[in-house]
């Protein structure tokens, strides 16, 4: 006979459907007939739906919808509405930020002014999330770490797509939409400002980004690691530390000489993650305002190490006279 | 639903679910380059100042780079070219022997197989009314404009004809302004003239057309500020792409990396570049200048199908020469073999009314 162990087990444990607690005033109802999925079982919980809508949900889809197919209109547009070349091109297709000639004033629609149109409503229907997932939050009588754990995120998007953009005073400033375009974006930004590793926030955000997947493989093999002794039922271990949670954490002692607790492993996981976009939009937000060249700020705070000369001397031609236009 | 339905089609599953694993990884992995890569050091220990060479690319591109057998010279004994030939406007001090070597040459390296007809009107030999005659004198004037004037550019080693033409009537390797709204569309689906698989950005969504401001116009290519904080530098991100989309023409058309003239730490700074780098900028002027001053005024020679969409016509950039080696034909000294194409002429100017007075000519 089979038996439930733990989350790689092959049996699934399978009850009647859950359509959750009942909630207070105010609420509407939750949608959908939940339904049992073997292969969404492989993944995590095996019921799903119902799913809370809502208003602040459903403005938000709105909102994310316009700006979705804003993109792709565009997108389409672009290659003269050929939907076989709009598959073959897609990750070349982009929605581009305006000329930086128009500044911050108002382009026509197809120099920039459908982009601004998107950023409004991605925007929109960003803030609207997150009000809904702190509103979801504090009706299940939780905490709100998750909404703020998102709202780390938005600030990223909006010093990027908002915020850096006014300060510049060009709306060209703001990341495109479109798959190579923002990558192509994030490298012509760090040659402009003087090679962004030079940028301490820059490295701050690295540091907590690889951090993060760093405590994410630790956490989640050491609890991998101890479900044998009951250790994935991390709330119990929490409030009455057991065997498992007795060998999780020898097992760190022994091989670091230190570990974190049940709890506190869980604030290590949420600091690292929130402080990688949090340090990494200060970086964003720095660059071009307060610093123009981070590569001569590193050099002249003795960040950036000077390496030895190993090339004939060479001086700007541009500063030279007598040389070819 | 109980555990035993899901355990017999589970491992029906499972079968098919390694070998979709096994086409992904194929997919994904057909867009690399076959192995194996060679990484040669070219600047300071961990700097990142390396080349990367695969040897099987490069075999094929010395193979693509062999510079031609050339004719033995006949020597300067003789009558001159312009006494013995009717309407002569160049290379008229050359003696005959000289002058039908180079126009031998010309055909072997520009019309192989149109041979002489393909610019002259025969049997009229003196006869300017081909199109293509009227920009091969032009094309002559400018090799010796480049081996003249370029040399900090291409030093002894020069250009001839073959550098550029392979060959071919055409160079393989040219440019035309590109149209940035082929649709003709002003509502929606603006391009800003990037965002397209073009190979002349190694496919990448980068401006694909950096040779409109950069090698014809003279915008401004640097990026950087002198100053660690802002002192007035506007240059904008969107400028970067289009400095950015030139370089890696320039990285492709040498097959370098951007390592060979830039030193990754700071791209402005010239202290800590290698010196490749002052040969490039020198590359860059020329390649304006010639667009500049001897193909834009050809415009109205050439005959439309040889024009670019917006009819403009066809001009040069690195590749064009380069043709994906870090010198041309890897640095083969052709040109020592033909001192008439070496020889610094009296200027752009005066040579510039050989040309001025031709219209259209098909």
């Amino acid at each position: 006979m089979a038996e439930y162990q733990n989350l790689f087990t092959t049996v699934q444990a399978v009850g009647p459907v859950h359509m959750g607690v009942p909630l207070g005033q105010g609420n509407s109802d939750r949608s959908g007939q939940p339904v049992i999925s073997y292969w969404i079982g492989k993944l995590g919980n095996a019921q799903l739906g119902p799913i809370y809508l809502g208003g602040l949900g459903v403005i938000s889809l709105f909102c994310g919808l316009i700006a979705f197919v804003l993109i792709g209109m565009n997108m389409l547009a672009s290659v003269n509405f050929d939907p076989i070349q709009f598959v073959r091109q897609l990750f070349w297709l982009s929605l581009e930020p305006p000329p930086p000639s128009y500044g911050l004033s108002l382009p026509p629609l197809n120099q920039g002014g459908w982009f601004l149109i998107v950023g409004l409503f991605l925007t929109a229907s960003v803030l609207f999330w997150w009000a809904r997932t702190y509103r979801r939050a504090v009706e299940l009588g939780m905490g709100t770490h998750i909404a703020w754990a998102f709202a780390a995120a938005i600030w990223l998007f909006l010093v990027l797509g908002l915020f850096r953009p006014i300060l510049m005073g060009s709306w060209a400033e703001a990341v495109p939409y479109g798959i190579f375009s923002h990558l192509d974006w994030t490298a012509a930004f760090s040659l402009r400002y003087g090679n962004l590793f030079y940028n301490p926030f820059h490295a701050l955000s690295i540091v907590f980004l690889y951090g993060s997947a760093l405590l994410f493989a630790m956490h989640g093999a050491t609890i991998l690691a101890v479900t044998r002794f009951g250790g994935e039922r991390e709330i119990e271990q929490i409030t009455d530390r057991g065997t498992a949670s007795e060998r999780a954490a020898l097992f760190w002692r022994w091989t670091m000489g230190f570990n974190a607790t049940m709890e506190s492993i869980h604030r290590w996981a949420w600091w690292f993650a929130v402080l990688c976009p949090i340090t990494g939009g200060i970086g964003i937000l720095l660059t071009g305002t307060v610093v123009d060249n981070w590569y001569l700020w590193a050099i002249k705070h003795g960040v950036a190490p000077p390496y030895p000369e190993i090339f004939p001397a060479m001086a700007d031609p541009a500063l030279s006279t007598g040389v070819k236009p | 639903m109980n555990a035993r339905t899901f355990t017999s089609s589970t491992v029906r599953n499972t079968r098919w679910f390694k070998a979709l694993g096994l086409v992904l990884i194929g997919f994904v992995l057909a867009g690399c380059e076959r192995p194996s890569p060679e990484s040669v050091q070219s600047g300071y220990r961990g700097t990142g100042m390396l080349q990367v060479y695969n040897e099987r690319l490069l075999d094929a591109k010395t193979e693509n780079n062999q510079p031609p057998p050339v004719i033995p010279s006949p020597g300067s004994d003789g009558p001159k070219a312009s006494q013995v030939y009717k309407n002569v406007k160049i290379l008229g001090d050359l003696s005959v022997g000289e002058f039908n070597r180079l126009m031998v040459s010309m055909t072997n390296w520009v019309a192989p197989n149109e041979g002489c007809a393909y610019c002259h009107q025969l049997p009229n030999f003196e006869d300017d009314s081909k199109y293509t005659k009227v920009v091969a004198r032009r094309m002559v004037e400018m090799t010796q404009h480049i081996n003249a004037d370029w040399k900090p550019h291409v030093a002894e080693t020069g250009v001839t004809c073959y550098t550029c033409h392979r060959g071919e009537p055409v160079p393989k390797e040219i440019w035309f302004t590109a149209d940035a709204q082929p649709q003709g569309s002003n509502f929606m689906g603006d391009k800003a003239g990037q965002n397209d698989p073009s190979p002349v950005v190694n496919l990448s969504s980068l401006p694909n057309d950096p040779f409109t401001p950069f090698l014809l116009g003279d915008q401004n290519i640097r990026l950087n500020g002198p100053t660690a904080l802002p002192s007035g530098n506007r240059q904008s991100i969107k400028q970067a792409e289009w400095t950015y989309g030139l370089m890696t023409h320039m990285s492709t058309s040498l097959g370098v990396n951007c390592t060979y003239c830039h030193n990754t730490q700071s791209f402005q700074s010239w202290e800590i570049s290698p010196p490749q780098r002052m040969t490039a900028w020198h590359g860059i002027r020329m390649a304006r200048d010639l667009n500049v001053a001897y193909m834009e005024p050809l415009t109205g020679v050439f005959p439309a199908h040889r024009k670019g969409p917006l009819g403009d016509v066809a001009k040069l950039n690195c590749a064009t020469c380069h043709q994906g080696a870090y010198k041309p034909l890897n640095g083969a000294q052709m040109a020592k073999d033909f001192p008439e194409l070496q020889k610094s002429k009296q200027g752009v100017s005066a040579l510039a009314s050989t040309v001025a007075a031709k219209p259209a000519a098909q």
